[in-house]
């Protein structure tokens, strides 16, 4: 199976230096950039909205619907969304590290179809490379007069800024982004009222894309609708990239058009389970995301469709493999805890139900479970997620709370009967509970 | 009724305000939801999510937090669903899983929302058999409240209220996940005014406050509905009382003065009401200077008798009367009608000499309203710093230019509170006020935007004296030229709680009650109806009064609650008077710096011991009702009186506290009609101004200061020592008697201090913490660079310090150069004097 290689290329053509201004330059780079500044606002939401690029940070909304939703007010901003936190992703750092530009360039084409002249990079905390890489891109681009106050020599300013997080998985959700950017507290707003596309940055209409996103954005001006569309798959427009990890033989980031399958993805692809073992389940679309199992899902093409109506979603690529090997109360438990330990507690449902969820499955590996655990497992993620349904039906202020319960909901989905074996396995020991915080 | 929309819930149409929140539309027809993070008076953040109710929507029905939602016309809305039930019971299941649940030693317990939303939306059992969340419990956060963070549920309130209402954002949230608390910032104590109304608001019981922890359970409390007395605001409050005690105060929300706020003075000020200092009989004093008990009868024949030895040797006009603020209205009308009547004196003043011209303030009392600043597009606010002053009404303010964005000029001599809201701040040097006025109508220089600003009405101006040294005639001329920007209603800020009622009853040698002038015939006959009577002769103001005290043309004193040695600028001059009187005589609660010196002190009885009205700042006549029984033998002033008058063979005829108020309604013809009934509402009665019988009394702006400029004050020459022009005003914790004599508030007094600019301080060689002298008093110098140069701020009355007058110019002088300190200096500087007398020739 190949990859295709569209954000990819540069740095797999040059693997030395394809995150410098001068191989960028080299490679046709910025001549985008320059053929945005001389479209207006209408022809580039017209043109991305036509390529059918879809924003990758994993709510999977049509980017072009989002920047036409662009609310009158000005100044508006730009803010690019690398706060990369959700467990198995890791394909916008290689983006930032290996091509800083192509996202620089995709700022530029951002900006001028957005009427913005103030952009933002937000970097999660633990990327001091890719945020060094990026900060020189930007300096570099400045140093070349493609930023600043006469892009291009256009007249058109632009400026960008780089910011770096501090540590928090919620930053990446757009709203709680905004407040850490303007050093608040990284918590969620309330939507409604607060859309960024209406109410963001400072209160002013604000753009929020994903990286991979805006890298997409040079090359759609470049090569055009028809060609771009053609790299995918129906409505699941361009190529995807997948970051696959956990029991393969060969993880990493592929860069794959839409529709092929899981099957194709996980043995011709990502070479096969570790060992050759049996496939036990696997995360299609990071931490949040409901599992899928080989029994029901390994054929499914990978669209955005078909994925969602198997109860699932693509959102960040992030594709997590479990192997035979796995436990899948611990699985489960791993998951729950990294949820609770990122809620930022703003919410009741959120703060003490993920964290409540955590301490029944811990005990329950611990060897303290009770016949009534399950039952109060799938009870506690109702009170959550209305339901236990997908799409949730949260009852928290965000889509953190739900996250938390996806594992849960899998686990007693799929795998209840060794749920069940943990307790009675358990029973034959003596109990212990084991408190908050140990 | 075009702003109203039709919402059906749980299947029953509704007409609601458009716009409102869903929460508050159900709450107001009927539908109870439960809630914690919602408070009506702050803006929703949704955490809680226990209000969550299904809405109907184009793409299915949606579970949302009513606090959240605005209502829409058709809006049908489910808040007893199945899954409205199981998803709020879920909540509170997940607020009651860290909870303690120590309601048996928890202050709230009784009174808890979450106790009772539990019982009312609930699980009936815990399925959570983990451990707890556990951390230090309680810890003080200020000197006046303790956080129980085990208690906490996490709903912002205190936060968004110190943020959003209080403006001294104090109090944050802490870490995050089930880690997430609520906390100070390290070092920095949560020291708002305003702390206590967190209290009040926590719907559960983790914040708590020092002077009510463990006093009482709540369904042992009686509750009483009454008025703060502790500023001329005038908010309604709950008395909460147990046993003859009370215990505690709460704020009542109204949409007319508090907004249900208020500041921790008057939410904590009522400690001295159970001080074992209250005085409890009567008091006479004995030749060797020590007072002994008496028995009413002993102590009121005592003092008829020498009243009526002076009134017929001397005349009426022989006896003055200080104070009278500070009780009801009823009080006040019998102190005036004692004076009047029985006594046959002019000489009578409720203000202290920090007022202003009474003629003025009867003149503008009731023209404008605090409400007018929710529509108030521009407020001028030249007066005290409301902070410090008036509490509420600082929030009031502060909410306009916050909240609803109206644009606020603030002109002051010092910073103020409300400097961070202000779209345009003035500082003046006081005496300068004049020039200072002069300039911003003409919109000169640095005024010229926020003339321009004034011109956009409805403009409120609020304005009183920023301190003891401005001349009263400066608040005047601002009123004049605030009374004609367009759209304007005015405030007047004056001191002291009932200082409204009691100018209203006539406590002021020019004014006889109803806001009639004492020259003004027609009123005179109507009164005379009524009273008999009227004394004539011009009465003097209180410094007057002292001054004729001293001089010996006054020979007997009565003191209702005034306490002029501690609590007014020219301490010296009244100490002077008191030890000169022939015969004075104090009604007061405590034996004070003043009522020390009387012959005979009468136990009256305090604010929520008697029944009466009061009027604030707005004319709004408001009730008061005694709540517990006065301790000992102290009654109510005005039985006090109606005593002392049938001695004097002059009655006034009252006997019961509901007579008084029937005589004062027929007698002040503002206040005709008003009867108590009237008063048992949360608004209370407005004082009716359009038929004021006096024209108002406004120096127009043109014609005053005469003379032009006082600006006299010498500029700081380099010999060390300065004139400076002296602001001197109050701060919310002082050294009052009231203050002195309860627990909590008395050791948050600021204590005495001389603030002057980092340049003068340069100029003078001395640093921040080095004693310096003001008028001869020492004092610790702090250096305030929200001052202008060549002025010296001294905040009024704090413990242990003597006042230092009220001269405008004052010498500032390093300490060690003061001459005539009883204290060594702090080096043995034997040469200090000398330069400092050579200073003062030099300047």
């Amino acid at each position: 199976m190949n990859q295709t290689r569209v954000l990819f290329k540069r740095m797999t053509d040059h693997p030395a230096d394809s995150h410098t201004i001068d191989r960028y330059l080299e490679t046709g780079g910025y001549e985008q950039a320059r053929v945005a500044l001389g479209r207006t606002r209408d022809e580039l939401v017209e043109l991305v909205k036509t390529s059918g690029l879809i924003g990758r940070g994993g709510a999977g909304f049509s980017a072009g619907m989002k920047w036409s939703f662009l609310a009158p007010a000005r100044p508006a901003y730009l803010v690019v969304n690398g706060d990369e936190s959700e467990p198995g992703t890791f394909k916008d750092r290689q983006l930032l590290e290996r091509d800083p530009h192509q996202m620089v360039e995709g700022m530029i084409i951002a900006a001028v179809a957005n009427e913005v002249h103030e952009a933002f990079v937000y970097i999660r905390g633990e990327y001091p490379k890719p945020a060094r890489r990026v900060q020189q891109a930007v300096a570099d681009a400045y140093e070349r007069g493609f930023l600043g106050r006469d892009v291009m020599g256009t007249g058109y300013h632009l400026d960008i800024t780089v910011h770096l997080g501090a540590g928090a998985y919620i930053c990446g959700e757009e709203t709680a982004l905004l407040n850490s950017l303007e050093g608040r507290r990284g918590e969620p707003r309330l939507k409604p009222p607060f859309f960024p596309a209406a109410k963001g940055l400072y209160m002013l209409p604000t753009i929020v894309n994903n990286v991979e996103t805006i890298s997409n954005l040079p090359h759609i001006v470049e090569r055009g609708i028809e060609w771009y569309r053609g790299l995918g798959h129906d409505v699941d427009t361009g190529t995807f990239l997948f970051s696959v990890s956990g029991h393969v033989k060969k993880p990493g980031n592929y860069e794959l058009p839409h529709g092929i399958t899981w099957r194709q993805l996980i043995y011709d692809v990502a070479g096969g389970i570790r060992d050759d073992n049996e496939l036990k389940a696997w995360v299609p679309g990071g931490a949040s995301a409901p599992w899928f199992v080989p029994s029901e899902h390994l054929d499914l093409e990978i669209t955005k469709s078909v994925t969602d109506s198997s109860g699932s979603m693509l959102g960040s690529g992030a594709v997590i493999v479990m192997d035979e090997t796995t436990d899948m109360v611990a699985a489960a438990e791993r998951l729950v805890r990294f949820f609770a330990e990122e809620s930022c507690g703003q919410c009741t449902p959120c703060r003490e139900g993920t964290t409540w969820l955590d301490m029944i499955l811990r005990r329950m590996l611990d060897g303290g479970g009770r016949a009534v655990d399950l039952d109060l497992l799938y009870d506690v993620s109702d009170n959550i997620s209305v339901g236990v349904g997908w799409p949730p039906k949260q009852t928290t202020i965000c889509p953190l709370g739900p996250s938390a319960v996806s594992a849960v909901k899998s686990l007693l989905e799929y795998f209840r009967p060794e749920a069940e074996a943990h307790i009675v396995r358990a029973n034959r020991v003596p109990v212990t509970i084991k408190g908050f915080g140990q | 009724m075009s702003d109203m929309v039709t919402i059906n819930v749980d299947g029953e149409d509704r007409r609601v305000p458009a716009g409102e929140t869903l929460i508050q539309a159900c709450l107001d027809t009927g539908s109870y939801v439960p809630h914690f993070c919602y408070h009506p008076r702050m803006e929703p953040v949704g955490m809680c999510r226990q209000c969550m109710v299904e809405v109907e929507t184009p793409r299915g029905t949606m579970l949302v937090p009513s606090c959240t939602m605005s209502v829409n016309d058709g809006m049908v809305v489910h808040t007893k669903s199945e899954t409205v039930m199981k998803v709020q019971e879920g909540m509170l299941e997940f607020l009651l899983i860290n909870h303690p649940l120590d309601c048996p030693v928890c202050d709230r317990g009784g009174e808890c929302p979450l106790q009772d939303q539990t019982m009312a939306c609930g699980p009936g059992e815990s399925r959570f058999v983990e451990e707890k969340r556990h951390y230090e419990k309680p810890i003080p956060i200020s000197d006046l409240v303790f956080l129980d963070r085990e208690r906490c549920i996490l709903c912002a309130r205190c936060v968004r209220f110190s943020d959003e209402i209080s403006g001294d954002p104090l109090i944050e949230f802490m870490d995050r996940g089930a880690n997430n608390q609520i906390q100070t910032f390290p070092d920095e104590p949560f020291s708002s005014y305003f702390s206590g109304n967190t209290v009040q608001i926590c719907p559960v019981g983790a914040l708590t406050a020092a002077p009510y922890r463990f006093r009482a359970r709540p369904w042992d409390l009686q509750k009483a509905a009454s008025t703060c007395t502790h500023c001329t605001t005038g908010c309604d409050i709950s008395v909460d009382s147990s046993q003859n005690q009370v215990l505690r105060f709460n704020g009542v929300d109204n949409d007319f003065t508090s907004h249900g706020w208020l500041s921790d003075k008057c939410r904590f000020g009522f400690e001295f009401l159970g001080s074992a200092e209250r005085v409890t009989t009567p008091l006479i004093r004995g030749d060797g200077g020590e007072h002994r008990i008496a028995s009413w009868s002993e102590a009121l024949d005592l003092v008829a008798g020498r009243l009526s030895a002076i009134i017929e040797r001397d005349g009426g006009g022989a006896v003055a009367a200080l104070g009278g603020a500070r009780g009801t209205n009823e009080d006040a009308y019998a102190l005036s009608k004692f004076m009047r009547t029985s006594v046959g004196s002019n000489h009578v003043d409720a203000q202290m000499d920090d007022g202003l011209e009474p003629q003025f303030l009867a003149a503008v009392a009731g023209r404008g309203r605090i409400n007018d600043l929710e529509s108030a597009k521009t407020i001028l606010l030249w007066g005290p710093d409301l902070k410090e002053e008036n509490g509420t009404l600082y929030l009031r303010v502060r909410r306009a230019a916050q909240t609803l964005g109206a644009r606020l000029i603030v002109v002051h001599p010092r910073r103020t509170g409300l400097d961070d809201r202000a779209a345009f701040k003035f500082t003046y040097r006081p005496g300068a006020g004049a020039e200072t006025l002069r300039m911003l109508a003409a919109g000169e220089g640095e005024f010229a935007a926020a003339r321009e600003a004034l011109n956009e009405g409805p403009v409120v101006a609020l304005v009183g004296r920023t301190g003891y040294t401005e001349d009263p005639r400066l608040a005047e001329a601002v009123a004049a030229f605030a009374r004609d920007l367009p759209d304007s209603s005015l405030l007047v800020l004056a001191r002291r709680s009932n200082v409204f009622g009691a100018l209203d009853m006539g406590l002021a040698p020019t004014l006889l009650p109803g806001r009639v002038s004492a020259d003004d015939e027609s009123g005179r006959a109507l009164l005379a109806s009524v009273w008999g009577e009227l004394p004539d002769a011009v009465g003097r103001r209180a410094k007057g009064i002292l001054q004729g005290v001293r001089d010996g043309a006054i020979k007997a004193l009565l003191l209702m609650g005034a306490d002029p040695v501690r609590d007014v600028p020219e301490g010296a001059l009244a100490s002077a008077a008191l030890s000169e009187a022939e015969f004075i005589v104090a009604v007061d609660l405590f034996v004070t710096d003043s009522s020390a010196l009387a012959d005979v002190i009468l136990p009256a009885a305090a604010f929520t011991e008697k029944d009466g009205s009061v009027t604030n700042l707005e004319g709004r006549v408001q009730k008061v009702n005694q709540v517990v029984a006065p301790p000992g033998q102290a009654r109510a002033d005005w039985s006090i009186l109606d005593d002392l008058a049938r001695r004097l063979g002059k009655p006034l005829g009252f006997g019961s506290v509901e007579i008084v108020a029937k005589e004062m309604a027929a007698a002040a013809p503002a206040y005709a009609g008003i009867e108590w009934d009237h008063l048992e509402t949360e608004a209370g009665v407005v004082v009716p101004t359009g038929d004021a019988r006096q024209p108002l009394h406004y120096v127009p702006v043109a014609g005053w200061p005469p003379g032009g400029g006082e600006g006299s004050i010498a500029e700081g020459g380099g010999s060390g020592a300065t004139a400076f022009a002296l602001h001197y005003a109050r701060t919310l914790y002082d050294d009052g008697v009231l203050m002195r004599n309860g627990l909590s508030l008395h050791k948050l007094a600021p204590g005495g201090f001389a603030a002057i600019t980092s340049g003068d301080a340069g100029r003078l060689g001395v640093a921040e913490g080095d004693m310096v002298t003001v008028n001869e008093v020492p004092l610790p110098l702090r250096i305030d660079d929200s001052l202008l140069d060549g002025v010296v701020y001294v905040p009024f009355n704090q413990p242990g310090i003597a006042p230092v007058g009220d001269s405008l110019e004052v010498w500032v002088l390093p300490f060690t150069q003061a001459e005539g300190i009883n204290v060594s200096p702090p080096l043995g500087g034997s040469a200090g004097g000398h330069e400092g007398s050579d200073g003062e020739g030099g300047s």
